[in-house]
């Protein structure tokens, strides 16, 4: 996909010939002005517009299309009202913070269609480039299509500009993505969890300061450690379809997330150790799958550092709760030894 | 033909009294009925469906099988509203040969099944009512099942059901295929044999509790050797 679009292959009229699929099945007269519009929108503009098309039922009583003198897409104007005779999946629990050894993205891998549980193993978590993480919440297939959108676009950017950008610059690109969505009922929540590597722009002066040679590169900046430095390190941004960008050290999102919370809020602090922060994370997400019934099944768990995400095996929270149950059954026959003894005397 | 059963959510019964009046909207949509199983194993996959094709209370056909060839390594079953089946089979054919004209081979399965899930998002707002499951061989020959949702979320998986009987199946899938909350149970791999056996069985039982799955099944056996389709009886009734 993006390779193709860095070749130009899309532009020739002998591509438009080939591939005219994603317009032929449209026969509303309405969105054919709209892809003609959307071609010239690719020429004029690479970097614009969505690089996915999207066929808008037309309605016999609506508006004339006359009126829509914005050439960019807005399907809020037309206010979606064919019923969906099926439920979609939605649930989870997903969560990322920041400590001194990184960011941690954690989540369940439970996805539920109403009330049944569609698949019990899913990835809410995906790996965008080496130091970027999406943890992702909301409607499944949205979730889905919409990482692999943001892959594509921070793909050609690095293709294009011989360089990654940065995850506040990723963070806004999705949420300018989303915005002509916002009104639709396209839901999406994602969490960018990664670590940038070099120093924005608006930081070349600060650099030079502090560097004896002219001619060094970013990378022997990022090596020496700069803490105070806004642009580089670990990250953690939350971007949401009705066009929320929040950047912060400790996220969670989803339904389980108010329990998860409460976990993290009681033992999270910045000096946590690896295996601390692990086993605390774990924890939130079990915490939170026992008490809602949309989360559960297993735990995902990515660790980000600056040499990149590593990700923990994936953990069955079967044994977890026998566990859990066992070790209450002890602690409440213990009470009961205890409490008779008193009353003994 | 339009019943009144088509408006409401399907497969649940109208409550017959009288609530005042109400108006009712042309619904795009209609739900055809079937079921679709796709199994994988070491070097097969078997893509089974039931063929009635029924609309609320009426049986169309008795022999409308939701399996349809796309390659020499791939099927897919799709089942729902079979109107939006028939287009995006359609749709998907034509993808295929433009993909095989202009890079000079086939599309693998799990190409395909990236093509589907862009195709069904591009329908986001309007969505194909079809519940997709694609069953073939990977580029390595090991046997791959791909489960789609409506609109377009995949995931690789080793089994799965999908239609009006799948919340019934999948259970029992679950239990036979992925040993799942059994103790001390040895982890058999599945032969074709006793996959197919196991499809047999669990169509049955699907026929026995569900109306809107029977008449027949159709079953495709894919292998490196090619295609192989059968089809069994099923209750009638």
């Amino acid at each position: 996909m993006a390779l193709e679009d860095i070749c130009g292959f899309q532009d020739t009229p002998l591509h438009r010939k080939c591939f005219p699929a994603s317009h032929f099945e449209d026969t509303a007269t309405s969105f054919d002005c709209y892809s003609a519009e959307f071609r010239g929108l690719k020429k004029s503009g690479r970097d614009s517009g969505i690089p996915l098309q999207f066929f808008i039922p037309s309605l016999p009583n609506s508006a004339p299309f006359n009126h829509r003198s914005t050439s960019h897409f807005s399907p809020s104007k037309h206010s979606v009202t064919v019923r969906r005779p099926f439920p979609l999946s939605h649930g989870t629990t997903t969560l990322g913070f920041i400590f001194q050894g990184g960011v941690i993205a954690a989540a369940d891998t439970r996805a539920s269609a109403g009330g049944l549980v569609a698949c019990p193993a899913v990835h809410k978590i995906t790996p965008i480039h080496s130091h970027l993480v999406v943890t992702s919440s909301g409607s499944g297939a949205d979730c889905m299509l919409w990482e692999r959108i943001l892959a594509r676009e921070i793909r050609l950017y690095q293709l294009r500009h011989r360089r990654c950008l940065s995850i506040c610059g990723t963070a806004k690109l999705l949420s300018f993505m989303l915005h002509p969505f916002k009104g639709t009922d396209v839901c999406v929540a994602l969490t960018l969890c990664g670590w940038d590597k070099e120093a924005g722009n608006t930081d070349s002066s600060f650099i030079t300061d502090n560097s004896s040679s002219a001619g060094f590169s970013s990378q022997d900046v990022s090596a020496m450690a700069y803490p105070s430095s806004p642009n580089r390190g670990p990250k953690l941004i939350y971007v949401c379809s009705d066009g929320a960008r929040l950047q912060g050290d400790v996220f969670s999102v989803g339904s389980g997330s108010p329990y998860a919370y409460g976990v993290l809020d009681g033992r999270l602090r910045w000096n946590l150790s690896k295996e601390e922060a692990v086993s605390l994370a774990r924890e939130a997400v079990f915490r939170a799958t026992h008490r809602d019934a949309y989360s559960g099944n297993n735990v995902d768990l990515f660790h980000i550092t600056a040499q990149g995400w590593s990700r923990r095996k994936r953990e069955e929270l079967k044994e977890e709760y026998y566990r859990d149950m066992e070790r209450r059954t002890k602690t409440v026959g213990e009470r009961k030894r205890v409490t008779v003894l008193d009353a003994l005397g | 033909m339009l019943s009144s059963q088509s408006y409401q959510d399907p497969g649940k019964m109208k409550d017959y009294h009288y609530s005042g009046p109400v108006e009712h909207r042309f619904s795009p949509y209609s739900f055809n009925g079937g079921t679709v199983l796709a199994v994988a194993g070491e070097d097969f996959a078997i893509v089974a469906s039931d063929t009635r094709l029924s609309e609320g209370y009426s049986i169309h056909s008795r022999d409308s099988p939701k399996c349809y060839k796309l390659t020499d390594t791939t099927v897919i079953g799709c089942s729902g509203f079979h109107g939006d089946c028939l287009t995006l089979t359609k749709i998907i054919d034509a993808r295929l040969k433009m993909y095989k004209h202009s890079n000079n081979k086939t599309m693998t399965s799990n190409a395909i099944a990236a093509m589907l899930s862009t195709i069904l998002y591009g329908r986001r707002f309007f969505p194909y009512y079809v519940y997709n499951i694609i069953g073939g061989l990977d580029e390595h020959g090991k046997g791959a099942v791909y489960s789609f949702d409506p609109v377009g979320s995949y995931q690789r998986d080793t089994y799965k059901a999908g239609g009006s009987a799948s919340a019934m199946l999948q259970p029992l899938l679950d239990n036979q295929i992925g040993f799942k909350n059994m103790e001390g149970v040895q982890h058999v791999p599945l032969t074709q044999e006793r996959a197919v056996q196991l499809v047999k069985d669990v169509f049955i039982s699907a026929a026995e509790r569900d109306v809107y799955t029977g008449d027949a099944l159709r079953l495709c056996i894919i292998t490196k050797e090619g295609i192989n389709e059968q089809t069994v009886p099923l209750r009638k009734d």
